[in-house]
């Protein structure tokens, strides 16, 4: 590939089909869904909310293939701006509930008077407001991978090095929001929600609007980061992932492009978060845990990485996949998780776009993560 | 109240005086002790508890067991169910008399009961016995037991308890209301309450600086006591704190060894190194109950033997995984890291479904409970021992690495592998041995830990994260580099925990450790040379 071009590379060409695609089966669902119950093609509120849920996670895949697709860079540590996100957007619903608490209490959420706190927390100022919220739930973890990468980047951390402090964050953020007194309702995160700008949470033609809200969000986040790899930057990008010293020798400053392509991977992860919690209802400490993060890494690796496309399928596939064999052999779904992590590894290195690629005889991109020159030392 | 801290004391006087020569007033003591007075009745339980009357301990251990019962004759009767027994002469009763009462006990009667007992007990032939009652008594500091520790304290050969008996002297002393002409007497014993020092005496002496009714000289002494004793407590508290940091560090540094080897040689970080421990402990655990069902005797050194059976199997574990997995991802650090998570889930779910999810319980040996006092600080026996292995399993460790042809490969491999190559070391052989080598170091760590943890198929989990911390803060150049970092990381969080709480700590500590990966981007102790950055 001619790395001055400015074509966007064939794996990125079906990303506007998938973009269709996404908006299309979102909108379906959400039609199907508001047909009459004793209709054929009626989507129950649980498949909504699941086909909700596994839109949110490709979001947060498309967040952690652009940083480890892109840029090299192997996060391990995606879940904490997704979950950060998710309590932006969980501090509005909470405010929402209002006087409808068990409490009463206009203005306190329930656990806060549970904790007799007598006024809401500075950090919680202008929750009521839903643009408020819905600057924050981009703000929050962007400025969060803003100074994280920032402080990372400069200091040329990379390799496994980068990954086990993006675990340390996200693990240190998990134990800091399981606290009661950090105000985000410890344990039991923040739940129960009520409405959503006004529109009952519950009724059918919510949860079907906030599908298709999610469709498009997905797909234009799917658009807009094609347009960022598909430029001259995202050029800069594949080229930081394959020779970084080198491309510092040519004059140009790694870190800069890794920091930009991380804060906005974190955002992405963020809106996702927030899409996710409108959909399923809580978010909590847990969502912090190291392990889904590694988890959406896995929905990457499965769908190729550096395609973007993959991630969105990685993601929808690993969960639809996740959701089936919970249900029938809840026992065997660590095995399949781990089976898959190998599996893909060892066989599949460009995912299932890999395999798509080659069965239709087409020559696999090169998406070797390091080239020759890097190799053992660097490790 | 103070009329009957008088009554008592000039009791005990009396008795101090009165029963050791002989016989003569036992005889109303056993009969007081149905008086319907209770002041009589404290009286006579002292009396008894001084004299070495063989019936006097059997009375009155009846009387706490409400088995003490007074005829209308007055005479004491002992009734265990159906046999009655005269408390005086300790001889069968001819008949058991008619209408026969309970004596009653009461709060103060028992308090009484209970401080005459641990008397009896200071004169008790075991010194064990003797100490054990004298720390009764030193918490109790009734004035009332003078006497009798005075007595104790003169017949005492044991040194030990010679010295504790004086602090109960001295707690005993200050115990009675002040008077003018006994100022001497009880600045002696503020300074022997000083030189106790811990934290009952602290109570005492501060009391004692504060009370107006104590002389000037007393409370100025008993004030430098206590400030004294404090620093002392605070020093004890340092101390204890970086016994707990250093035990901490010493299973972080056993749990992270293995971890920066392989990550050292192979430059792979390997994701199911907390399993390889979870392992190791459950193979403690097999062990033990393969010895029960068949040596028996041998049970108490199971956990010896199960220290080389978890290294092989856990490292043989390891060189399979080299050469079944590892190998085929080799020169790709990051999806390694992907493989051997999924690896790691894979172990879980085994051994959860062979072993079921609970905890399962590995024994201490006897040897290994317990804890013994150094000062004021506890040290509890296994943290001392896993202390003790770690250091053992790092001077070991130190020495296949710098005395063993495979060490010296390693640590070329380390440096440059494709310089080690090009000198003839077979690096595929050098990775599997160093990645055996990683998981048996995790299988002797997963030993340590099974005596003090909770030892579960999540067991992994709870270490890999402060694992990984070790391993990115000291870097993989040396040793001194992970013992340095463990024991950093150990001590910072237990020396941060009082003040800020343990997840604060926690929070605090991983912070850092971020930050300081900022300024130092591979660790403390980093790789030189040119073969390291590309």
């Amino acid at each position: 590939m001619n790395p001055f071009s400015t074509h966007a590379p064939r794996s990125l060409r079906g990303v506007i089909w998938m973009a269709v695609a996404v908006v299309v089966a979102a909108g379906g669902l959400a039609a199907a869904s508001l047909l009459p119950e004793g209709n054929p093609l009626h989507a129950s509120a649980f498949v909504v909310s699941l086909a909700g849920k596994y839109l949110s996670y490709a979001m947060l895949a498309l967040a952690v293939d652009l940083v480890w697709g892109f840029a090299g860079i192997l996060t391990l540590g995606h879940a904490a701006f997704f979950a950060l996100g998710g309590y932006a957007m969980g501090m509005y619903l909470m405010r929402e509930i209002g006087a409808r608490g068990v409490y009463g209490n206009a203005s306190l959420p329930d656990f806060m008077i549970f904790l007799s706190w007598k006024s809401l927390p500075w950090y919680w100022w202008g929750s009521e407001h839903f643009v408020w919220a819905a600057v924050l739930v981009v703000a929050v973890p962007g400025l969060l991978a803003g100074v994280f990468g920032w402080l990372a980047f400069r200091s040329r951390v990379s390799g496994v090095y980068l990954s086990i402090i993006t675990q340390a964050l996200t693990y240190a953020l998990m134990l800091a929001f399981f606290q009661n007194g950090l105000g985000f309702g410890g344990n039991n995160g923040l739940t129960d929600f009520k409405d959503i700008l006004g529109a009952d949470l519950h009724a059918p033609l919510t949860r079907a609007v906030l599908l298709l809200v999610t469709g498009l969000l997905l797909a234009a986040s799917l658009l807009a980061a094609r347009f960022v790899v598909g430029s001259r930057f995202g050029n800069l990008l594949v080229a930081v992932r394959d020779a970084e010293s080198r491309t510092r020798f040519l004059g140009y400053r790694p870190e800069q492009a890794k920091l930009l392509v991380w804060v906005f991977s974190g955002m992405i992860a963020g809106l996702g978060g927030a899409l996710y919690v409108t959909q399923v209802g809580i978010i909590n400490p847990g969502e912090f845990a190291p392990a889904n993060s590694i988890e959406s890494v896995i929905w990457v690796a499965v769908g190729g990485r550096g395609t973007l496309c993959g991630a969105v399928l990685g993601a929808i596939l690993v969960n639809l996949g996740k959701t089936l064999f919970t249900a029938w052999l809840p026992e065997f779904w660590l095995y399949g998780l781990g089976v898959l992590f190998i599996g893909t590894t060892l066989f599949l290195p460009n995912g299932l776009m890999g395999l798509w690629r080659h069965v239709r005889k087409a020559p696999p991109e090169e998406v070797t993560p390091e080239v020759a020159d890097t190799q053992g030392e660097e490790a | 109240m103070h009329r009957l801290r008088t009554t008592c004391l000039l009791a005990a006087l009396w008795l101090g005086a009165m029963v050791l020569p002989g016989h003569g007033a036992r005889a109303d003591a056993f009969a007081d002790l149905a008086s319907p007075q209770f002041a009589a009745v404290t009286a006579a339980i002292s009396t008894l508890a001084a004299s070495d009357d063989p019936q006097a301990g059997a009375t009155l251990q009846a009387l706490g067991e409400r088995s003490l019962f007074v005829a209308p004759d007055g005479n004491i009767y002992i009734r265990h169910g159906g046999s009655v027994v005269e408390a005086r002469t300790g001889q069968p009763a001819d008949s058991v008399p008619e209408g026969l009462k309970p004596i009653r006990l009461n709060n103060r009667i028992r308090t009484a009961l209970a401080g005459a007992q641990a008397g009896r007990e200071l004169l008790a032939p075991q010194p064990a016995t003797r100490l054990r009652a004298a720390d009764a008594l030193y918490a109790r500091h009734d004035p009332a037991m003078l006497a009798v520790v005075e007595h104790a304290l003169a017949v005492e050969k044991d040194a030990t308890v010679r010295t504790r008996l004086t602090e109960v002297r001295a707690a005993t002393i200050l115990g009675q209301p002040p008077a003018p002409d006994a100022t001497a007497l009880r600045l002696e014993a503020v300074r022997a309450l000083a030189a106790a020092g811990g934290p009952e005496a602290r109570g005492i002496l501060a009391t004692l600086a504060c009370s107006d009714a104590e002389a000037p000289a007393v409370r100025h002494e008993a004030q430098q006591a206590v400030s004294r004793i404090d620093w002392h407590l605070r020093a004890w508290g340092v101390a204890q704190n970086a016994f707990y940091g250093l035990s901490y560090g010493s299973v972080l540094l056993l749990a992270a060894t293995g971890l920066a080897i392989t990550f050292g040689v192979m430059g792979v970080i390997n994701m199911a190194h907390g399993e390889m421990m979870m392992i190791g402990a459950y193979v403690t655990w097999m062990v033990q109950q393969a010895i029960r069902a068949t040596v028996p005797a041998l049970e108490p050194v199971a956990i010896l033997v199960a220290i080389p059976v978890a290294f092989v199997v856990c490292g043989a574990l390891g060189i399979v995984i080299e050469r079944g997995l590892i190998r085929f991802l080799y020169g790709r650090p990051l999806e390694t890291l992907l493989a051997t998570w999924g690896l790691s889930l894979i172990l879980q779910q085994a051994v959860r479904s062979i072993f079921g999810p609970t905890n399962i319980a590995v024994q201490t040996p006897a040897w290994l409970s317990g804890s013994v006092a150094v000062g004021g600080m506890d040290i509890t026996l296994n943290r001392l021992a896993i202390l003790v292995f770690a250091g053992l399993v790092l001077g070991g460790l130190m020495l296949v690495l710098r005395r063993t042809p495979l060490g010296l490969q390693m640590r070329a491999v380390t440096q440059n592998r494709r310089m080690a190559a090009l000198m003839g070391i077979r690096t595929p052989r050098v990775d599997a041995l160093a990645f055996g080598l990683g998981a048996g170091l995790a299988g002797l760590a997963g030993v340590a830990v099974s005596q003090i943890d909770n030892v579960s198929p999540n067991l992994g989990q709870s270490y890999i994260i402060d694992s990984f911390m070790v391993v990115v803060f000291g870097g993989v150049g040396n040793l001194w580099g992970t013992l340095a970092a463990a024991l950093a990381l150990g001590m910072g969080g237990k020396v941060l925990e009082p003040t800020i709480g343990a997840v604060s700590a926690k929070i605090a500590i991983l912070v850092l450790v971020i930050l300081y990966i900022q300024r130092h981007p591979r660790g403390m102790f980093p790789v030189r040379g040119r073969g390291v950055e590309s």
